[in-house]
């Protein structure tokens, strides 16, 4: 294992969550103001409508199939007596279906961004950055389903990466596991942590504000000037 | 019972000269930032006609306000789940071009342009592109009934009206519209919020906007049916009308009010039972919501009321307040005043006299000793339909414009007598549903509108305020303060002082070598 594989494959995704992890604190401590979802509907949705259903969605989905498929041990689905050619057949199916909802949405989402000179004038570089990076990351994975998982590939990336992933996040980690994984994983697992570094400090952070509690709130909020328990609020200002 | 207090406005249509004075310093108070340039917080329409945005009322498109489905009161454009859903696309956004592209022109090119055989023109160039466009629709698009033969017939107040006669050049009417926020009693903006961004002000009823919560999900512009909550494209935040709270707060009427050149609008708060408002904004039939929002309204000279009120925290100043409101008066006591649209169930808060067409004209010039029998038969002759008015402000109801109408008719026949000493049948006043007295108030409170009398402001109790430092940023509207150093943005920060160094004083200042 050379001093390239620690860095890839042990300092880097470290420095990488670190700064995820940081970052988050301080942009949501710091910028409230800036914690949008930066919809652009309002001034471009005929080509919005399907590019962004189909990326938002589609990437859902490939979400919990990387928690299926990395964080979930194989044992376990081993254990419900779920074998390989089901898992396989799950994976490369729906995980394809929805890497090609993500990969088609994406593709029209950009498209639209660089071709609408109403949304090219108002973006910034973050939005590029982010839509770009991300861009790169899809493709690779979704090249790596298609291209070799799916045309009878050996190499098992829940025997692989899965350990190496939850080592990583149990602060037991086995860099040795990643360094002989094929140069396509390799490349999606590192495109994916700078996707993680940057994240912080740009849009993507509005995944995080998902507003699940809307499900059970009531109607209409009051807010009272004078005995609203501001504490919270108060913090956030004192945070600079 | 929960009492709460709320400020309310009452705008009288009769004098609405039309010369959008409260448009423009509503604007220049508000939306003179960039992303705001197309918002008008306050606007004034030309009615019959589509407005700003376009077809706004036409909720059967639209999907803003609350419907009663299977009994129950429900968000016409989806509930929680729903949105939740669609959350990545929402079905029913209005585009900024219903509203209108903003822009600017090309000024320089008077100046810099050479010498030519024609006169350089400015340009008009679009502010969200930054290119030379085509202005197509702009607001005010349909000023005192500009292209309205055609937009007209898409207002859905013509509804169940003989459109073809209407809009034939003889039979024209026409009236203006002044449009804000209704800061309504049961906001379907603040409900359709899924950030909990949106609120309504426990004290006074203003319903405002948290900027430092608001993620962008644009919910709250389809549910407000009046199309009055706004999308500032640069920050991706919503903005809306702030009942101009910091002078309200202080006892000042808000800047569309204060600068009202026909002294049309009046402001007061009124008391009103929290715990009413859900059952009376679900009634079954559309007519019965103007009655049923009176009766969620409570009397402030009631020393039970003010009993409570007390025991529930409300000051003693206030209660004082709502006893003066004209708010009160114009829409409980002498029920002239009227909600927009009530049919949308939000219980709107800003109410409208509905105007009485030119009177004297409808009349013949022979207001002088008429009977009722006359007058009020004349009312159905008014140039304005009242169905038209029913459609917008008694859910179709044209028997509530009737009543109304006959009050104002009726108190401008008693004042005429009295004025000119003429003799006058008591009658009609009575048929109104009048008293000598009330006309007598009505007169004061529309005619003479003192400055003291339109505006009954209580001050907010800010000594009882919590640490108004940490509430900043949630009150409704901010500037571009995004992460600038971690975004990247493009738009580079203007210095205020940078113009004043870079030698704007050059000819005035000796010594130039500070500047460029």
């Amino acid at each position: 294992m050379s001093n390239l594989d620690i860095f890839f494959w042990l300092v880097f995704p470290y420095i990488s969550l670190t700064i995820f992890v940081l970052g988050h604190i301080y942009r949501y401590n710091t910028d409230q103001f800036g914690w949008t979802a930066k919809s652009s509907q309002f001034l471009e949705q005929k080509r919005l409508r399907i590019g962004s259903t189909l990326f938002h969605y589609g990437i859902i989905f490939v979400f919990f199939g990387h928690v299926a498929g990395i964080l979930v041990p194989k044992a376990l689905f081993d254990f419900f007596g779920i074998t390989d050619d089901m898992y396989h057949f799950g994976a490369i199916w729906f995980g394809g279906a929805a890497g090609v909802a993500v990969v088609v949405g994406g593709f029209l989402l950009f498209l639209r961004r660089v071709s609408i000179k109403r949304i090219a004038k108002n973006s910034s570089v973050s939005d590029y950055v982010a839509l770009v990076t991300l861009g790169v990351v899809v493709l690779i994975g979704f090249t790596n389903t298609v291209g070799y998982t799916a045309t009878g590939g050996e190499f098992d990336y829940r025997v692989v990466i899965g350990p190496w992933m939850r080592g990583i996040l149990t602060f037991q980690p086995a860099p040795e596991l990643m360094a002989n994984a094929p140069i396509g994983f390799q490349l999606h697992v590192f495109t994916a942590f700078v996707l993680f570094a940057i994240w912080p400090f740009t849009r993507l952070v509005h995944v995080f504000s998902l507003p699940l509690k809307y499900l059970n709130r009531r109607y209409v909020v009051y807010r009272n000037q004078h005995t609203h328990d501001l504490s919270k609020l108060k913090k956030r200002k004192e945070f600079h | 019972m929960k009492i709460k207090a709320q400020f309310g406005m009452v705008m009288n249509l009769d004098k609405c000269i039309g010369c959008h004075t409260c448009s423009v310093t509503c604007s220049n108070t508000w939306t003179n930032r960039p992303g705001t340039e197309y918002m008008y917080w306050n606007n004034v329409e030309t009615k019959p006609g589509v407005g700003y945005p376009r077809e706004w009322e036409n909720n059967d498109e639209r999907k803003g306000g609350w419907h009663v489905k299977d009994g129950k009161l429900q968000l016409r454009a989806g509930g929680r789940v729903s949105k939740l859903l669609n959350i990545f696309y929402n079905q029913n956004l209005v585009q900024i071009d219903e509203y209108y592209e903003p822009w600017t022109y090309d000024y320089e090119n008077l100046i810099n342009s050479p010498e030519k055989d024609h006169q350089p023109v400015a340009r008009p160039i679009s502010q969200l592109t930054g290119e030379y466009m085509d202005i197509t629709w702009g607001p005010n698009w349909e000023d005192d009934l500009a292209g309205v033969h055609e937009t007209g017939k898409r207002d859905p107040n013509m509804r169940n009206l003989d459109e073809q006669i209407k809009f034939e050049f003889e039979e024209t009417f026409m009236m203006y519209l002044p449009r804000i926020c209704e800061h309504c009693q049961n906001p379907s903006c603040v409900s359709s919020c899924p950030s909990g961004a949106m609120y309504k002000r426990e004290e006074d009823g203003i319903v405002l906007v948290d900027q430092d919560t608001c993620r962008s999900w644009r919910f709250c512009m389809t549910g407000c049916p009046y199309k009055k909550v706004y999308f500032n494209w640069k920050t991706h935040k919503a903005e809306k009308c702030t009942f101009c709270f910091p002078r309200i707060e202080n006892g000042q009427p808000t800047i569309c009010s204060e600068t009202c050149v026909g002294r049309i609008r009046y402001i007061g708060i009124v008391l009103y039972d929290a715990d009413k408002v859900l059952e009376a904004a679900s009634v079954e039939d559309e007519k019965d919501l103007y009655e049923a929002q009176l009766e969620t309204f409570l009397d402030p000279f009631d020393p039970e009321i003010q009993k409570e009120a007390r025991k529930q925290g409300i000051p003693d100043d206030w209660i004082e307040a709502a006893q003066h409101s004209p708010v009160y008066k114009l829409a409980v006591e002498q029920k002239i005043a009227l909600p927009l649209h009530p049919e949308y169930r939000t219980m709107p808060m800003v109410w409208y006299i509905p105007p009485l067409s030119p009177f004297m004209n409808a009349l013949g010039g022979q207001v002088d000793s008429l009977s009722p029998d006359v007058i009020f038969p004349t009312i159905n002759q008014f140039r304005i339909p009242i169905d038209y008015l029913a459609n917008m402000f008694a859910a179709g109801d044209s028997d509530v414009i009737r009543n109304v109408l006959e009050k104002l008719v009726a108190m401008r026949s008693y004042m005429r007598s009295v004025q000119l000493d003429k003799p006058f049948d008591k009658s009609i006043l009575e048929r109104a549903g009048m008293t000598e007295e009330i006309a007598e108030e009505m007169y004061k409170l529309s005619a003479i509108a003192k400055y003291d009398d339109r505006y009954v402001i209580p001050k907010s109790h800010r000594e009882d305020a919590g640490d108004m430092y940490a509430q900043q940023g949630s009150g409704g509207f901010d500037f571009m303060e995004a992460c600038r150093s971690c975004m990247g943005g493009n738009q580079g920060d203007a210095d205020p002082m940078e113009f004043y160094e870079s030698g704007f004083w050059r000819e005035l200042d000796e010594d130039s070598s500070k500047s460029v």
